[in-house]
């Protein structure tokens, strides 16, 4: 992909973004942004990349160690930041009965 | 995007654009983006809002599959299942601290949760750069050069270099002050703001040699101007946090989130991947949108939260005349009898109620006024706690229906028709003074007009304590106020108690 093409991506759903981030309801922030938080993980990709790559000579090795790293610190984010958003949310009820007793 | 934009492979260095290579993976990356929008439009509504996250997990799980079966190395025997071990170990220990971290996690303590994840985000930034720099031909984003004396070296092209410079800049920044702000919120370290001389000059000093060092990055890759810039990045980081105060966390917290995602979207631009830009631009604005509503919440400029300082020391002109004016001290039954007779109560909920682990009886004391025939509803403001939401989370685990719950704007005009407003561990979102007194730290700062109700109760440690803002509450004074001074847990219990 060239340059322009990445940016396009960049600057389009940075609007998505915009709008949809307005449109999450006040009383569920907290989940936003620990579920935004496990999203941005997706460096991890990154980090798979530079692990799963062939180390050759001294700087391949450590880059190689510094990728698993990165996995391992990717990972607790996002099976933390998924579990735990779940677990927010799993709170989050309806009045079982929607008739209030006065009235 | 997509294919057709391979030219790179034509130049003799096969590894060049090697990961966008294969068209099914650049498909798949962006089917991923696509998940994680649809992960933040379900949290549109909470009953929706479970859907969101299983969308996220999917495009997670679809970006890591992707990226372990287009890179994991495969030699003539096979797979090379030593890497494929070492990074599933990897996985491995990184999911169970996590689980288990997510498990046990207080719902009281999410803001410290939150400020760790970050600093984790950025911290992995910084390393996946770093992995970068240190490995390029992995990352397909330099060319071999074969000199005709001596070893053959990578050169990395120069918009990867900027790409790579941001990246690790703002993880850095992310993670050392994502550690401050969790030290600060752990209570590790005092939420008093610090204040060292001439930080301003210090903090664009720095900022400026990050900018420079990185323009000058694309001149000369050596290794010292890439770790200066990551150290430099740390130094600010922790430079620009240690400055904020306890009350101004919201906006902290909303914006390392903000932060988080661009690094992200940096090491996206770098390694040309859909997923990684499409969920850093998403981060990155939901972090911004959250600093911005919490600013304005506060009636306050971004930049007067990033310049620090808020609630340190402000003359305490206000503080020391507190007690000299008369007020009215309740009882527990006093509040229980007020309570059960009223038509509609309003409970406002704040920091306070958090501390004292108060939400749990608080729901309880709301159960038995619904017995009594009371109208209960909940008003939050938006900067309560120390993250934004964060009221409504600990509501929600105690179970409070969430149709009970209101905003600022939703609910502020029925404090007239109300006959109690119940202001629990909330001072300075109730402070009258916001609207008329134009020398107030806090004047212009939207508050609950709990003063309008026709009784307030107002539960509080102790008269001598103001607020973050450093600024008395007229609503203590009033007529209409009954102060219940006490640890909020233990005077709600009380309240319980006497309605039965």
């Amino acid at each position: 992909m060239d340059f322009i093409s990445i940016l396009s991506i960049f600057v389009l759903a940075c609007f998505v973004g915009y709008f949809v981030v307005w449109a999450v309801t006040p009383a569920l922030h907290t989940p936003l942004m620990a579920v935004t938080n496990a999203i941005s993980s997706v460096i991890i990709v990154g980090a798979l990349i530079a692990a799963a790559a062939v180390g050759l000579g001294g700087s391949g090795a450590v880059s190689k160690g510094l990728g698993l790293v990165a996995v391992a610190l990717a990972s607790v984010n996002i099976f933390g930041g998924f579990a735990v958003t779940a677990r927010m949310l799993a709170m989050y009820k309806k009045k079982e009965r929607p008739a209030v007793v006065s009235k | 995007m997509g294919p057709g934009l391979r030219r790179g492979d034509d130049k003799g260095s096969g590894m060049e654009h090697a990961i966008s290579v294969n068209p099914w993976a650049s498909l798949a990356y962006l089917v991923a983006g696509v998940c994680f929008i649809l992960a933040l439009r379900g949290l549109s509504s909470p009953a929706s809002s479970q859907r969101g996250n299983r969308f996220g997990i999917i495009g997670m799980t679809i970006a890591v599959v992707t990226t372990l079966v287009t890179h994991v190395p495969t030699f003539r025997a096979g797979i090379d299942w030593v890497t494929v071990a070492e990074i599933l170990a990897a996985i491995g220990i990184g999911a169970a601290i996590g689980l288990v971290t997510a498990r046990r996690i207080a719902m009281t303590d999410m803001p410290q949760l939150v400020a760790a994840f970050h600093s984790l985000v950025g911290l992995a930034a910084v390393l996946v750069a770093a992995a970068a720099y240190l490995n390029p031909q992995a990352f397909g984003i330099a060319d071999m050069v074969i000199p005709m004396i001596g070893q053959p070296f990578a050169v990395i092209h120069q918009v990867s270099r900027v790409e790579m410079g941001l990246g690790v800049a703002i993880g850095a920044i992310t993670f050392s002050g994502s550690v401050i702000a969790f030290l600060k919120l752990n209570g590790n370290m005092g939420g008093k703001p610090i204040m060292l001389p001439g930080r301003h000059v210090i903090n664009l000093a720095v900022l400026a040699g990050i900018l420079g060092l990185i323009a000058y990055f694309t001149t000369d890759q050596s290794a010292w101007v890439f770790w200066t810039i990551t150290a430099l990045s740390f130094a600010i980081g922790f430079l620009l946090i240690i400055p904020i105060g306890g009350a101004d966390m919201p906006v902290v917290v909303s914006m390392l989130n903000s932060y988080s995602g661009w690094a992200a979207a940096a090491m996206g631009f770098t390694l040309h991947n859909s997923a990684m830009i499409i969920t850093g631009a998403l981060v990155g604005s939901s972090g911004a949108i959250l600093s911005y509503i919490m600013c304005r919440a506060m009636n306050r400029s971004f930049i007067s939260v990033i310049a620090g300082g808020f609630g340190a020391d402000t003359g305490g002109g206000g503080a020391a005349a507190a007690t000299d004016r008369p007020w009215k001290r309740g009882s527990a039954e006093d509040a229980a009898f007020l309570l059960s007779q009223a038509e509609q109560v309003i409970i406002v909920p704040g920091y306070g109620m958090a501390v004292a682990q108060a939400q749990h009886v608080l729901r309880e004391m709301g159960d038995k006024l619904k017995e009594h025939g009371v109208r209960i509803k909940y008003a939050i403001h938006p900067v309560a706690g120390r993250m934004p939401g964060h009221m409504n989370v600990l509501l929600a685990e105690a179970n409070v229906p969430y149709d009970d719950v209101f905003e600022l704007e939703d609910i502020n005009s029925e404090f007239a028709q109300t006959d109690v407003a119940f202001v629990i561990g909330a001072n300075d979102v109730t402070n009258p003074a916001a609207k008329t007194d134009k020398t107030s730290p806090i004047y212009g700062m939207p508050v609950l007009d709990v003063e309008k109700a026709k009784t307030v109760l107002f539960i509080k440690r102790s008269m001598g304590g103001v607020g973050y803002a450093g600024v008395d509450n007229d609503v203590f004074y009033m007529d209409n106020t009954m102060m219940l001074l006490s640890d909020a847990k233990k005077m709600v219990e009380e309240i319980v108690k006497s309605l039965d």
